[in-house]
C-alpha cells in the first residue's frame, strides 16, 4: 500500500480515539459539567468491553452480535462511572473537579485489574476481524478502518446537529450557559445534567474501547488509554465545544501521534534511537500550544458554557 | 364593561423557616387592568409572586384561574395557566439570540425552525409596539432591550397575566415611558398586568388598581384614582413618615476633589472614561447620574486608586489642621495681605478680616493664637493604590455598589469588617479588637441596625442592615471625601432615609460627597449639583435645585441615540 496513504489512514484511526473523548466530554460540558474523569471512564468502556468479549469470544455468536454485544459493554461500564459522577456532582454537588479527578483514578485502576486478568487469546485475537467486519477486504489488513471507526464520524456530527439545530440542543446548551434561566422557562435543569453527562460518558468510553479493541488490538494498549483521556479534553478547547470540530481536531492530533513512527519509515531521514523519544513528544507540545492559543481568543461564543464547573442550586431562602 | 375575575389567590401563606413571608394575603386580579402591587422591601411581595409563577409552592391557600382552583408546582405549570413573570434580574441565557431565549422552554408540536421563531418574535414586537431584532444576541443588548426580550418570552407562550417585578429600576425616564405604553397596549388587549414596585409616581402614573402589602400582610387593594401617594405611604409603611430629604444650602463649599480629563481603558482595552473632568465640593453633595454601565463605578474605582488610569489629574485638597498663626517669617504686612485673600478665620471658623484694625490689635490676636490660619494641602492621587492613599493621610471612604464583594467581607462579623479598615494598627502583629468592637457597637446603636450581636456574620444581615455596617464604618473613617455608589439599592423606604440622612450629615460637616444613584427623583431631591454621565463621557453637570428629571434623562442617552443613527 501506498505510504502516504497509509499514513494518513493510520491517523485518521488512531483520531476516532479522541472522538470519542471530546466529544463525550463537549456533551457533558454543555451541561456546565466539568468531567475531569474522562480518562477514567474511557478506561472503564474498554474495560468493560473486553470483558464482554473474553466471555462471548469464543461463544460462536454471529459477528454481528458480538460486535453489538461489545459496544454495549463499554457503553454500560462507561455510563455507570458516568453515573457515580452525575450523582455526586449533581445530586450531592460535590466539587466537578475532585469528584472528575478521584473518578480518572478509580477508573483507571479498575480497568487494569479487569483487562490484566483477561485473556487477550479471547477478547483480542478471536474478536478483531469482526471489528472490521463490514469493510475488511483480508483478515489481517488491520490498517483499514473499522466499525467503530465510522461510528464515531457519525456520533460527532450527530452531536452536533443535536445540540445546535434541535429544541434539545438549544434547551441543554442553556442548561450549560445559565441553569437558573432553564429552571424559569420550565426545563428539567437535573434531567438535562444527568442525561448529557452520562451519554457523554457512554460516547467516551467507547474510545477506550475502540483504542484498545480496534486501533492498536494489542494487549498492553489498555495501559495507554489514561493519556489519550487526558488530550481529549484538551482537545475540547481547540474544537471550541463544537462535536464536529473534533473530527478535525482529531485528525490533527492523529496525524502528530503516526508521525513519530512515520518519520523513522522514511528512507532519506536518518532517525537515530536518540531522537525517537523527541519525535513522540510532538503531540503534547503542540497540545500545549493550541491551548495557549485557543485561550487568547476573545469571541463569546467560542467561551466555554458560562456555567462550567459551577453546582446549581435553586435559589431558596 | 363589567370586569371579568382572571385571578383570585385565597388565603396564600408562605413560611421560609420561621420567617412568615406572606400571612393569608387575598388578592384579585381582573382581566384588561394593570394592578399595582406595593410594599416596602421584604415585604413579601415578590415572594407572593413568585407563587403564581410556580417558583415557590405556598403553604397554604388557593389559587383561582377563572374561577377555578389551580395547583402551580413549577414554572411550567405556571405558563399553562398562561402566567408569565419578567423577574427582576432577568433570566436570559447571554450567549443566545433574542429569538432563541424566547422559544428556550417550549414545547411544541411544530418542528423546530428558527426561522419561524424569529418571525413570530418580530410579529408580537410590532403587535405590542416594541423595538427589538430577533436576531440580536443578548450580550449586545441594553438593559431595557433585554427586559423587551423577557416581555416578549411570556407573550410568545401566550401569558394572559403578566407579571413584572420592578420593571422600572434600570430604566431611564424615556424608557420607562416607552414601557407604559406598551403595559397599556397590553390592558387593552385584554391582559392582566401585574406590577411589583415601590416607587409611587409610578404606580399613581400606571395603574388601575393598587394593592398593598406590609410585613407579609395584604392591607388593601384601593383604586389609583381615589387615593393619593401619601395615603398610599401610610398604608405601606404603616405610619405616616415624610419623605422630604432635608437639604440645607452647602455651607461654603470649597474645591476637594478635582479630577481632570482622566481617562481609563478596562481590561478588555474599551475606553469607560473619556476625558472626564469635575470638582468635588467639600459641604456639598455631588450627584452622579446615568444609566448602569456609563462609567459610574470605574470612576468611583480610579478615583479610589482601584484601577489605573490611563491619563488625566485627580488632586485632593487635603484641608490640613488649622494651625494658629504665627508671625514666623512674616512681617504684619504680610499677615494683613493674607488675610485679604481669605487665608485665616478665627475659632468659630468665621473669615477674619483684619480691615480697619490697628496694627497693635492684630498683632494681640495674632500672638493669641486666636486667628487660625486655613491651608490645603494639595495631592495628587493618581496612580496610587488605596493604602498608600491612607499612607499619605488622605481620608477618602468608598461605599462600593457590591457590599457583601467589594465592601464587606460576608461570613465575618461586624467587628471583624471594621478592621477592615485598621488593621494595621495595634502593636507588634497583634490586633486591638477593642476599638473596633466599641465602632461596631456604637453603628449598632447610632445607625439602628437590626442584628443580634457584634459577632454575627455580616451576610446574615439583611440588605437594609448590612449597608448601614458599610455606610457606618466608612464614616467612622471621618472622610474628607465620600463616595457611595448606589448605596440605597434594594433597602426599603425607611433604610434609604436613614443613608440619605447619613449623607447629609457628612456634608453638612464638611465632606465632599460623591453620590452615585438611580432614582433621579433622589438624587433631585438629595444632592446640590448633579453631573450626569453616558457612555464614559460628562455629558452635563447641572445644579440639582433647578434641574428637571427629562433634562437629566435626556443627557443620559442622547449620544447613544445619535449613534444609532449614525450606524
Amino acid at each position: 500500500m501506498n505510504i502516504w496513504l497509509g499514513f494518513l489512514i493510520d491517523s485518521l484511526a488512531f483520531g476516532a480515539t479522541f472522538i470519542y473523548g471530546s466529544t463525550g466530554e463537549i456533551l457533558t460540558e454543555k451541561a456546565g459539567h466539568l468531567n475531569l474523569g474522562i480518562p477514567g471512564i474511557m478506561c472503564m468502556g474498554g474495560a468493560g468491553g473486553c470483558l464482554v468479549l473474553n466471555t462471548i469470544g469464543k461463544s460462536g455468536l454471529p459477528p454481528f452480535l458480538i460486535v453489538f454485544l461489545g459496544i454495549l459493554g463499554a457503553l454500560v461500564f462507561a455510563v455507570f462511572s458516568g453515573l457515580i459522577y452525575s450523582f455526586l456532582t449533581i445530586t450531592l454537588r460535590a466539587n466537578q473537579n475532585v469528584t472528575g479527578l478521584t473518578l480518572t483514578t478509580f477508573g483507571v485502576g479498575l480497568s487494569k485489574v479487569i483487562v490484566s486478568k483477561l485473556n487477550p487469546v479471547v477478547y483480542l485475537v478471536s474478536t478483531r476481524d469482526y471489528y472490521h467486519w463490514p469493510f475488511a477486504a483480508e483478515k489481517n489488513s488491520l490498517q483499514l478502518l473499522g466499525v467503530l471507526f465510522f461510528l464515531a464520524i457519525i456520533v460527532a456530527l450527530l452531536s452536533s446537529w443535536i445540540l445546535f439545530r434541535t429544541r434539545v440542543g438549544l434547551q441543554l446548551r442553556a442548561v450549560g450557559e445559565n441553569p437558573a434561566t432553564a429552571d424559569a422557562v420550565g426545563i428539567n435543569v437535573t434531567r438535562y445534567k444527568y442525561l448529557a453527562t452520562c451519554i457523554g460518558s457512554g460516547i467516551a468510553g467507547l474510545g477506550g474501547f475502540y483504542y484498545i479493541i480496534d486501533y492498536m488490538c494489542s494487549q498492553e494498549a489498555y495501559l495507554s488509554v489514561e493519556a489519550l483521556g487526558w488530550l481529549s479534553i484538551a482537545l475540547v478547547i481547540f474544537a471550541l465545544w463544537r462535536p464536529h470540530m473534533t473530527i478535525i481536531g482529531s485528525t490533527v492530533f492523529g496525524i502528530l501521534f503516526s508521525l513519530g513512527g512515520f518519520i523513522t519509515n522514511i528512507s532519506w531521514i536518518k532517525v537515530t534511537m536518540a531522537t525517537t523519544p523527541l519525535l513522540k513528544m510532538l503531540p503534547y507540545v503542540v497540545t500545549i500550544i493550541v491551548l495557549v492559543i485557543s485561550s487568547i481568543r476573545n469571541k463569546r461564543e467560542n467561551q466555554p458554557p458560562a456555567s462550567l464547573g459551577l453546582s446549581y442550586f435553586r435559589e431558596e431562602r | 364593561m363589567e370586569k371579568q375575575l382572571a385571578l383570585q389567590m385565597r388565603g396564600i401563606t408562605k413560611r421560609f423557616g420561621s420567617v412568615l413571608a406572606n400571612d393569608h394575603v387575598d388578592l384579585d386580579v381582573y382581566r384588561g387592568e394593570i394592578l399595582a402591587v406595593l410594599g416596602e422591601n421584604g415585604c413579601g411581595k415578590t415572594t407572593l409572586m413568585n407563587m403564581i409563577a410556580g417558583i415557590y409552592f405556598p403553604d397554604e391557600g388557593q389559587i383561582l384561574i377563572d374561577g377555578k382552583e389551580v395547583v402551580i408546582r413549577s414554572p411550567k405549570d405556571a405558563f399553562i395557566h398562561k402566567i408569565g413573570m419578567i423577574h427582576q434580574h432577568f433570566k436570559l441565557v447571554d450567549l443566545f439570540t433574542a429569538a432563541e431565549n424566547v422559544v428556550l422552554g417550549t414545547e411544541s408540536g411544530e418542528k423546530y425552525s428558527l426561522k419561524a421563531v424569529n418571525a413570530q418574535v418580530a410579529q408580537i414586537a410590532e403587535k405590542y409596539g416594541f423595538r427589538l431584532d430577533p436576531t440580536k444576541k443578548i450580550y449586545d443588548m441594553s438593559v431595557s432591550e433585554k427586559q423587551t426580550v423577557e416581555i416578549i418570552k411570556v407573550l410568545y407562550r401566550g401569558a394572559d397575566i403578566l407579571i413584572l417585578d420592578e420593571p422600572t429600576a434600570v430604566l431611564t425616564p424615556q424608557e420607562i415611558t416607552r414601557l407604559f405604553d406598551v403595559l397599556r397596549r397590553m390592558k387593552e388587549d385584554g391582559k392582566s398586568i401585574i406590577i411589583i414596585t415601590h416607587k409611587l409616581n409610578e404606580v399613581m402614573e400606571v395603574s388601575d388598581r393598587v394593592a398593598i402589602l406590609r410585613r407579609g400582610q395584604h392591607v388593601a387593594t384601593v383604586n389609583t384614582s381615589e387615593t393619593d401617594e401619601t395615603q398610599l405611604t401610610t398604608m405601606m409603611v404603616g405610619r405616616r413618615i415624610s419623605l422630604n430629604i432635608e437639604r440645607t444650602k452647602p455651607v461654603n463649599p470649597k474645591p476637594r476633589l478635582i479630577v481632570e480629563g482622566l481617562n481609563l481603558y478596562n481590561t478588555e482595552g474599551v475606553h469607560v472614561l473619556k476625558d472626564i473632568s469635575f470638582t468635588a465640593n467639600g459641604g456639598e453633595i455631588l450627584g452622579i447620574a446615568g444609566i448602569a454601565g456609563s462609567g459610574q463605578r470605574e470612576l468611583l474605582e480610579s478615583i479610589s486608586g482601584l484601577q489605573p488610569v490611563e491619563s488625566g489629574k485627580i488632586t485632593f485638597y487635603n484641608p490640613k489642621k488649622d494651625r494658629p498663626v504665627s508671625f514666623f517669617h512674616k512681617s504684619i504686612k504680610q499677615v494683613r495681605a493674607l488675610a485679604e485673600q481669605g487665608a485665616f478665620h478665627d475659632r468659630n471658623l468665621n473669615d477674619v478680616t483684619f480691615h480697619g484694625m490697628s496694627n497693635k490689635a492684630v498683632r494681640k490676636w495674632v500672638e493669641n493664637g486666636d486667628v487660625l490660619f486655613r491651608e490645603d494641602e494639595i495631592m495628587n492621587l493618581r496612580d496610587k493604590d488605596p493604602l498608600e492613599i491612607r499612607q499619605l493621610g488622605v481620608h477618602l471612604s468608598f461605599v462600593p455598589e457590591d457590599r457583601l464583594g467589594m465592601g464587606l467581607v460576608g461570613n465575618m462579623d461586624i467587628t471583624d469588617n471594621m478592621m477592615l479598615r485598621n488593621y494595621r494598627k495595634g502593636k507588634a502583629g497583634f490586633l486591638n479588637r477593642k476599638k473596633p468592637r466599641a465602632q461596631a457597637e456604637e453603628i449598632i446603636r447610632d445607625l439602628e441596625v437590626a442584628t443580634p450581636g457584634v459577632t454575627t456574620p455580616v451576610r446574615r444581615l439583611s440588605g437594609g442592615n448590612v449597608q448601614k455596617v458599610l455606610v457606618g464604618r466608612e464614616i467612622a473613617y471621618t472622610p474628607k471625601v465620600l463616595m457611595a455608589a448606589y448605596p440605597v439599592r434594594g433597602l426599603d423606604i425607611n433604610s434609604s432615609y436613614t443613608i440619605y440622612n447619613l449623607l447629609n450629615r457628612q456634608k453638612e460637616s464638611g465632606v465632599a460627597v460623591i453620590y452615585v444613584g438611580e432614582d433621579l427623583d433622589v438624587l433631585l431631591e438629595l444632592c446640590d449639583r448633579i453631573m450626569v454621565m453616558n457612555g464614559g463621557k460628562v455629558t452635563g453637570i447641572m445644579d440639582a435645585r433647578t434641574a428637571t428629571k427629562e433634562e437629566i434623562g435626556l443627557l443620559m442617552t442622547k449620544t447613544e441615540e445619535r449613534k444609532e443613527e449614525d450606524a
